[in-house]
C-alpha cells in the first residue's frame, strides 16, 4: 500500500490532482440537470487543463523566468550560472494558458448568455423541463 | 517580399478585418454589411486561388507571421500544401455562396440583427481559414474555438426557442471536444517540447521509441476523440442534428458544409503532419478499429436519416454518415494511399454538395415555408430552376456520375479494395443505396405530387397557388453555382486527385521545410 502510494501517487501528484478535478467537472457536465451546474462543471474541466499545463513548466529549484540584468552581466563574464536554464521555470506553458483562459472566459460568457435566453424562453434552467417543453413546441424552423 | 508572398496571412486577415468593418459601419447602416462581407471573402478567394497556383508551381509554402522564423516553435507558422490549398478554395467559394444566400439573414422581423450575423459569419470564416492553414498545434486549438464560438452565436441568432437549446448543447459538446484536443497537445508538448507541427513530427520520427511511448499514444487518443466530437463522428454526433436543423437557414448554409469538414481536415492534418503516416499506418490494429467505427457511423447515420420527416434533419444525419466515409477512408491504410486521397477529395466534394443541398433546403424553407419532406409536393412545377439545383446536389449525394460524389466514392472503394476492408465497401454501397431511396422518394414527391401544400408560420398548412414561384436571383445564383461546382469537381477529378495523391504518396513533401 505505502509502496504504491510512493510509486504512483507522489511522483505524479500534479497528474492526480488534475485528473480528479477534470473527472469531477466532466461528471457534473454529464450528470447534472441544471444548466448552470453543467457550466460550473465545464469550467472545472477547463481549469483542470490549465493546471496540467502549468505543472508542465515547473522544474525543481527553478524560479520565475525573469533574467536579472546584473546577474546576467556577471554571467556573461563567466563567473556565475545566472543564465543556466535550470534556474528558470519554463514560461511557455503559462503563456499558452493565458490564451486558454481567455478562450474559457469567452465560452463561459456565450454559455451564460444562452442560459439567459433559455430562461427567458422556457422559464426554467432545469434541462429535463426544457426538453419536456421542447416536445410540445410548434415553432417552425 | 512582394504582395503575393503574404497570401497565406491575407486569407485570414481579410475576413477578420471585414468583421471589424461590419461592426464599425454595418451597425449604423445595415445595407453595407453584405458588400463588406463579399469584399472580404472576395479577397480571401483571390488569396486562395493565388496560393493554389503557387503550390502547383513551386510546392509547399511556409509563412512565418511577422518573420519569426527561428527558433522553430516560437513563431506562428502558416503552412499551405497540396492537402489544404484546394480546401481553402472551397471554403472561400462556399462562404461566398452562403453570404449571397443570407442577404436578409434573420428574417424581416429581426433585420436589426443583420450586422451581428455578418460579424459572426466573417469570424467563423476567419476560424475556418485559420484551422486549415495553420502549422501550429496550439494555434489550431485557438482557431477551432474561434470558429466554434462564432458558430454557437450563428445558431442561437435564430428566432425559434429550439435553436437556443441546440446551441447550448453544441457548446457543451464542442468545448469538451476542444478541451480533449488541448489535453492531447499538452501531452505532446510534455514529450517533445514543441508545438510546431513539423517540429513535433521531426522529433517523433527521429525517436521511433517515442511514438510507442504511453504518453504519445495517450496524446494521440485524446486528440482523436476531441476532433471526433467536433466532427460529429458517431456516437459523438448528438449535437449536430438539432444545431444544424433548428438554426436559421442562412447560418446552416455556412455551418453544415464547412464546420464538420474542417474537423475532418484537422484529423487528416494531424495524422499526416504531426504523427506521420508511416507511424499511423504501422499499427494496423488501430486502423481496423477506426474503420469499424466508421462503418458503424455510416450505418447509423443512414438509418437515422431514413427515420426523419423533416428535410433538414434528414440532411443532417446524412452528414453524420458522410463523416463516417471520410474517417474510414483516412484510416484504410492501403499502400497506394487511395483511401486517404479519396478522403481529402471527399472533403471538397462533400463540402460543395452539402452546400448545394442546404442552399436548396434553405430556399424551400424561406420561400415556400417547407419544412417537412411531405410538403415538397409539386415543388418542381413551381421552382424548376431551384429544383434542378437540388436534384444535382441529391444525385451527388447518391453518387451518380459525373458528380464529385461519385468519384470520391470510387476512390474510397478503390482504397478499401487494396486494403481488403470489405465491410467498409459494404457500408459505403449500403449507404449510397439508402441515399438513393431517400432522394428518389423526395423526387417522386417533388415531381409528381398533386397538391402543392405550404406551411404558414401562424396558420399551419395552407393551400398555395401552383404558379411558378422562382426565388430571386441572389438566392438562385449560389444554389446553381454550388450545383455547377459539384459537377466541375467531378469532371476535373483526375487532375485534382493526382495533385493530392502525389503529395500524399511522398509525405516528405508535406512535412519537410518549404523551399
Amino acid at each position: 500500500m505505502t509502496s504504491s502510494f510512493h510509486d504512483w501517487i507522489v511522483p505524479h501528484f500534479n497528474a492526480w490532482v488534475y485528473v480528479i478535478i477534470m473527472m469531477t467537472g466532466l461528471w457534473a457536465v454529464i450528470a447534472k440537470n441544471n444548466l448552470i451546474k453543467k457550466l460550473i462543471g465545464l469550467s472545472l474541466f477547463q481549469t483542470s487543463i490549465l493546471l496540467l499545463y502549468v505543472s508542465l513548466g515547473v522544474k525543481e529549484g527553478a524560479g520565475i523566468p525573469i533574467i536579472d540584468h546584473e546577474a546576467a552581466a556577471l554571467a556573461m563574464s563567466g563567473s556565475d550560472d545566472a543564465l543556466n536554464p535550470d534556474r528558470f521555470a519554463n514560461p511557455l506553458p503559462h503563456v499558452l494558458m493565458l490564451t486558454a483562459i481567455v478562450v474559457g472566459v469567452a465560452t463561459l460568457g456565450v454559455a451564460l448568455a444562452l442560459c439567459q435566453t433559455i430562461y427567458r424562453d422556457f422559464g426554467t434552467l432545469e434541462e429535463d423541463e426544457v426538453l419536456e417543453q421542447m416536445k410540445t413546441l410548434h415553432d417552425d424552423v | 517580399m512582394t504582395m503575393s508572398d503574404h497570401l497565406p496571412v491575407l486569407i485570414l486577415l481579410a475576413p477578420l478585418f471585414g468583421a471589424v468593418a461590419v461592426g464599425l459601419f454595418g451597425m449604423r447602416e445595415p445595407r453595407v454589411c453584405l458588400p463588406v462581407t463579399l469584399a472580404a471573402l472576395g479577397v480571401s478567394l483571390w488569396c486562395a486561388v493565388g496560393i493554389l497556383l503557387r503550390i502547383h508551381d513551386e510546392g509547399p509554402l511556409d509563412y512565418f507571421v511577422a518573420g519569426w522564423e527561428k527558433p522553430v516553435g516560437i513563431g506562428i507558422v502558416l503552412r499551405a500544401d497540396a492537402i489544404n490549398s484546394p480546401f481553402l478554395l472551397v471554403i472561400a467559394v462556399v462562404a461566398i455562396f452562403a453570404a449571397l444566400f443570407a442577404v436578409r439573414p434573420t428574417g424581416e422581423r429581426e433585420s436589426g440583427k443583420t450586422p451581428h450575423f455578418f460579424i459572426l459569419f466573417l469570424l467563423l470564416c476567419t476560424g475556418l481559414f485559420g484551422i486549415t492553414i495553420t502549422g501550429d498545434a496550439f494555434n489550431l486549438f485557438v482557431l477551432v474555438e474561434v470558429s466554434a464560438l462564432s458558430s454557437y452565436g450563428l445558431i442561437a441568432i435564430g428566432r425559434t426557442k429550439r435553436c437556443k437549446v441546440a446551441a447550448f448543447h453544441y457548446l457543451i459538446m464542442g468545448t469538451v471536444g476542444a478541451s480533449f484536443y488541448l489535453i492531447g497537445v499538452g501531452y505532446l508538448y510534455l514529450k517533445t517540447g514543441s508545438l510546431n507541427m513539423r517540429d513535433i513530427h521531426d522529433i517523433l520520427v527521429s525517436n521511433r521509441s517515442l511514438f510507442g511511448s504511453r504518453t504519445v499514444q495517450t496524446a494521440f487518443l485524446f486528440i482523436l476523440i476531441g476532433i471526433w466530437t467536433k466532427m460529429a463522428f458517431f456516437p459523438l454526433h448528438g449535437w449536430l442534428a438539432n444545431a444544424y436543423s433548428y438554426c436559421p437557414s442562412s447560418s446552416a448554409c455556412l455551418l453544415a458544409p464547412l464546420s464538420t469538414k474542417a474537423s475532418v481536415y484537422v484529423m487528416i492534418r494531424i495524422m499526416v503532419s504531426v504523427f506521420g503516416l508511416d507511424q499511423v499506418e504501422a499499427n494496423a490494429a488501430w486502423g481496423d478499429l477506426v474503420v469499424w467505427l466508421a462503418v458503424i457511423a455510416i450505418a447509423a447515420g443512414s438509418t437515422l436519416a431514413l427515420a426523419q420527416r423533416e428535410f433538414k434533419k434528414m440532411l443532417c444525419f446524412l452528414i453524420v454518415a458522410e463523416v463516417g466515409y471520410m474517417v474510414g477512408g483516412a484510416w484504410l491504410g492501403d499502400s497506394g494511399r487511395w483511401g486517404l486521397t479519396g478522403s481529402v477529395y471527399h472533403l471538397l466534394a462533400d463540402a460543395t454538395m452539402t452546400s448545394c443541398l442546404f442552399l436548396a433546403a434553405g430556399t424551400f424553407a424561406k420561400h415556400l415555408g417547407v419544412v417537412r419532406i411531405d410538403d415538397l409536393s409539386g415543388l418542381f412545377s413551381r421552382m424548376p430552376l431551384a429544383s434542378s439545383g437540388f436534384v444535382i446536389g441529391a444525385l451527388a449525394m447518391i453518387g451518380v456520375p459525373p458528380t464529385g460524389g461519385f468519384f470520391s466514392k470510387f476512390y474510397l472503394i478503390r482504397g478499401a479494395i487494396d486494403a481488403g476492408e470489405w465491410i467498409y465497401i459494404a457500408a459505403l454501397l449500403g449507404s449510397s443505396l439508402v441515399n438513393a431511396v431517400l432522394f428518389f422518394r423526395l423526387f417522386e414527391i417533388a415531381f409528381f405530387g398533386k397538391n402543392p401544400v405550404g406551411f404558414h408560420r401562424e396558420q399551419g398548412p395552407i393551400e398555395v397557388p401552383s404558379e411558378r414561384l422562382e426565388p430571386p436571383f441572389h438566392v438562385l445564383a449560389p444554389l446553381l453555382g454550388a450545383a455547377a461546382l459539384v459537377i466541375l469537381l467531378g469532371v476535373f477529378n483526375g487532375p485534382i486527385v493526382e495533385f493530392i495523391r502525389t503529395a500524399l504518396l511522398d509525405p516528405v513533401t508535406i512535412v519537410s521545410e518549404a523551399r
